[in-house]
C-alpha cells in the first residue's frame, strides 16, 4: 500500500537518516495524509517497512496530538484555544463553527466533510482567531469569512482566504 | 526610541521580496558561507560567536558560541546540527515568519554552523503544523542545492553539508532539545536526563547542537560585518543584537516586530504596536511566551534583554509578549494557560504530569465560583512541589502562570472564592463567612 504507491519517496526518505525508526514520524504523516487517519493496517506496514514491531509503532503514534488513529471527516476544522486567541475571541469562533457545521467540538458532520476540534497553540497568535484545516492556516477570521471558507471547500475543496507566506504586521 | 537597523527581517520588510534564492543572493545572501569555506578556521568561527555575545533565541538564553564550544574536537563519528523551528510556545510566532519569508537566511545560518562544528547533516524539526513552511524550506533546500550552496563538495571547499525538513506531528515537548532529538529518532517526545548533554550524547548518541531558527538566523549577519558590530547592538557585553519580538493580546496591532534588546516592553506595545485596541488600560502583560511570569503595567519601562526581565522575576523567553486589557481575568488566563500546560505534559515526571491536573481542576473549580478557602495554599503547595523537581524545565514553565497571578491579583482569586463560599453559605441556610485569604 504505502510502500507501493510511495517507493521513491520513502527510498528517499530513508537515506536521509542513519537509524531507519527516524522515518517513523515521517511515515505516520504519510499515512494519515494518505487515508485521512493512522490506520492499524498502515501502522503494521511502517512497522514492517523500518524493522519495528507494531507496539513500538502504536506508542510512538499515541504521542503526538496530531495523528488521528480513527477516521475523521475529510476537512479537519481545529481551532486555537489558548490564551492568546481566546484573548481575541477564540472561543466565538468555535460558537461559529458549530451554529455553521451543526456538530459540537470533536464531532463529524454526518456527510463525513467536517470534523471539528479545538486544539492548543498553533503558533498564530498575532493573527487570532484562527484555525486550521487540513494543511492550511485561515487567520484573522470574522463570522463572514468562516461562512465563506466553509462553503468554498464544499463547492470547490480549497479556499484562497488561506494564508500565504506568514508576515505580520504586512510590510509596507 | 532611537533609530535602529533591522537584521533579521530588513530583507522581508520589503514588498517586493520573495525569499527566493535570487532575491536573497541580491541582498548578498550566501557571501558569508562563501567566505567561510574559503578559508576560515573553524575555531574562529566559533571564537567570533561567542565575542558576538549572540545568546539562544528559543527561550532558554545560553550562549551560541559556548555551545558550540562544547563539542569534542577529536570525536572520530558523526556529529549533527538541529535546527528548532518547534515553534511552540504560546505568545511565540516570530520563526514561521523568518521560515517563510526568508528560508535562505535560515538554511546559510545552518551551511555554516555545520561547517563550524564539523556536522555533515543538518536536520530542521519543524512543527507538523507548519506546513506551508515545510515545503517553503523544502523548495529552498532544492534551490539551494542546485546553486551548489549546499550538497557535496560545498564552493569546491571538499565540504559536505546535507540538510533535510523533518516534520514533527503535535508536540509542545518536542521544543524541549533532548524530546526534539528523541522525536528525531522516532519515539515519543520525552526529555532526557542530563547530564550528558547533546554536545557529547545527542542524536544517535554522536555529538549534536541543536539551535533554533533566529539564533541560526543571525549567524551570516555575524560572520558578515563581525562580532564587534553585533556586539555594539543592545546592553553589551550580555545581551546582544536584535531580537523579533511576538506581540499578541488585546494591542491595536500585534505582530513580529524586531527591536535591539535593549528596547523597552513600551517601545514595542505602544509605539510598535499603537498601544490598547481600546480605551481600556492594561491590566497585564506577558514578557516571554506562555513559560514566563506575568508583569503588570508597572513593568512597562523594562529593557526587554534577558537580565533585565529577570532582574523583575520574570524572563524574556522567547520573545512573545502577550497584552491583556483591564477586565480580563486573571485567574481565567491562568487556567487558559494551565489547560495548555496539562495538555503537553509529556507525562514522564510525576510531578509536572499529576501536578498541572491538579492545578487545572482546582483552577477550574475556583473559576466556577466553587472555590474552596484552603484552595488557594494547595495551589501554592503543588507549585513549590514541581518547581525544580521535573526533568525539564517544563515544569518551572507550568507553574509560572499560577504563581505570578497569585502574587499579583490574588484578590481576584479571593473574590471567586468568597462569591463560591457565600454560595454555599446561603444554600445551608448558615451565617455567610467573611474570608481573610
Amino acid at each position: 500500500m504505502l510502500l507501493e504507491k510511495h517507493k521513491d519517496y520513502i527510498d528517499d526518505l530513508l537515506s536521509r537518516y542513519p537509524i531507519k525508526r527516524s522515518a517513523l514520524l515521517p511515515l505516520l504523516n504519510l499515512a494519515q495524509k494518505e487515508e485521512g487517519y493512522v490506520s492499524q493496517a498502515a501502522m503494521r506496514e511502517i512497522a514492517k517497512i523500518l524493522d519495528l514491531t507494531p507496539p513500538q509503532v502504536f506508542e510512538t503514534a499515541t504521542f503526538y496530538t496530531m495523528l488521528t488513529l480513527k477516521p475523521i471527516g475529510k476537512y479537519h476544522v481545529q481551532v486555537c484555544r489558548s490564551l492568546m486567541c481566546a484573548l481575541v475571541r477564540a472561543d466565538t469562533l468555535i460558537e461559529w463553527l458549530q451554529k455553521y457545521l451543526g456538530i459540537a467540538v470533536g464531532q463529524t458532520t454526518p456527510d463525513k466533510m467536517f470534523t471539528l476540534s479545538a486544539v492548543e497553540c498553533l503558533g498564530s497568535c498575532g493573527s487570532g482567531p484562527m484555525m486550521q484545516i487540513n494543511d492550511d492556516y485561515f487567520e484573522r477570521l470574522t463570522e463572514e469569512k468562516v461562512g465563506q471558507i466553509l462553503e468554498d471547500l464544499k463547492q470547490t475543496g480549497d479556499c484562497d482566504l488561506k494564508t500565504g507566506p506568514y508576515m505580520v504586521p504586512e510590510p509596507r | 526610541m532611537e533609530p535602529f537597523e533591522k537584521i533579521l527581517t530588513k530583507n522581508m520588510s520589503d514588498p517586493k521580496y520573495t525569499g527566493s534564492l535570487q532575491d536573497y543572493e541580491a541582498t548578498g545572501g550566501y557571501q558569508a558561507l562563501r567566505k567561510v569555506l574559503a578559508g576560515v578556521p573553524q575555531n574562529d568561527i566559533v571564537e567570533m560567536v561567542k565575542k558576538s555575545g549572540l545568546r539562544g533565541r528559543g527561550g532558554a538564553g545560553f550562549p551560541t558560541g559556548v555551545k558550540w564550544s562544547f563539542l569534542p574536537k577529536d570525536h572520530p563519528g558523526p556529529k549533527y546540527l538541529c535546527c528548532n523551528a518547534d515553534e511552540s510556545e504560546p505568545g511565540t510566532f516570530k520563526d514561521r515568519q523568518l521560515m517563510e519569508r526568508d528560508p535562505h537566511q535560515v538554511l546559510e545560518g545552518m551551511a555554516i554552523t555545520c561547517y563550524t562544528i564539523g556536522a555533515k547533516t543538518g536536520y530542521i524539526y519543524i512543527r507538523g503544523e507548519f506546513r506551508f513552511g515545510a515545503k517553503v524550506l523544502e523548495r529552498a533546500i532544492e534551490e539551494a542545492k542546485q546553486a551548489g550552496h549546499l550538497g557535496s563538495n560545498v564552493h569546491g571547499s571538499g565540504v559536505t553539508i546535507n540538510l533535510y525538513v523533518h516534520a514533527g506531528a503535535g508536540a509542545y515537548i518536542c521544543g524541549e532539545e533532548t524530546a526534539l532529538l528523541e522525536s528525531l529518532e522516532g519515539k515519543r517526545g520525552k526529555p532526557r536526563v542530563k547530564p550528558p548533554f547533546p554536545a557529547t550524547h545527542g542524536l544517535y548518541q554522536k555529538p549534536t547542537v541543536v539551535n533554533n531558527v533566529e539564533t541560526l538566523a543571525n549567524i551570516p549577519h555575524i560572520v558578515n560585518r563581525g562580532p564587534e558590530w553585533f556586539a555594539a547592538i543592545g546592553v553589551p557585553p550580555k545581551s546582544t543584537g536584535t531580537r523579533v519580538f511576538c506581540l499578541s493580546g488585546h494591542v491595536k496591532n500585534p505582530g513580529n516586530y524586531e527591536l535591539p534588546v535593549n528596547a523597552t516592553f513600551r517601545d514595542l506595545i505602544e509605539e510598535l504596536g499603537g498601544g490598547m485596541r481600546s480605551d481600556k488600560p492594561m491590566i497585564a502583560f506577558i514578557p516571554g511566551g506562555a513559560s514566563a511570569p506575568f508583569l503588570t503595567p508597572e513593568h512597562i519601562d523594562v529593557q526587554m534583554d534577558f537580565e533585565s526581565v529577570a532582574m523583575v522575576g520574570s524572563m524574556s523567553g522567547s520573545g512573545g509578549v502577550t497584552v491583556m486589557e483591564e477586565g480580563t481575568s486573571m485567574v481565567w488566563a491562568a487556567l487558559r494557560l494551565m489547560e495548555f500546560f496539562y495538555h503537553e505534559s509529556c507525562g514522564k515526571c510525576t510531578p509536572c504530569r499529576e501536578g498541572s491536573s491538579w492545578i487545572v481542576q482546582i483552577l477550574q473549580r475556583i473559576q466556577n465560583k466553587q472555590g474552596r478557602r484552603e484552595d488557594l495554599d494547595t495551589l501554592s503547595e503543588i507549585c513549590k512541589n514541581i518547581g525544580g523537581r521535573t526533568v525539564c524545565a517544563f515544569g518551572d514553565a507550568e507553574i509560572s502562570p499560577v504563581q505570578s497571578t497569585l502574587k499579583y491579583w490574588r484578590h481576584e482569586y479571593e473574590a471567586l472564592i468568597q462569591e463560591a463560599e457565600t454560595l454555599r453559605a446561603i444554600q445551608k441556610n448558615k451565617e455567610i463567612p467573611v474570608l481573610s485569604l
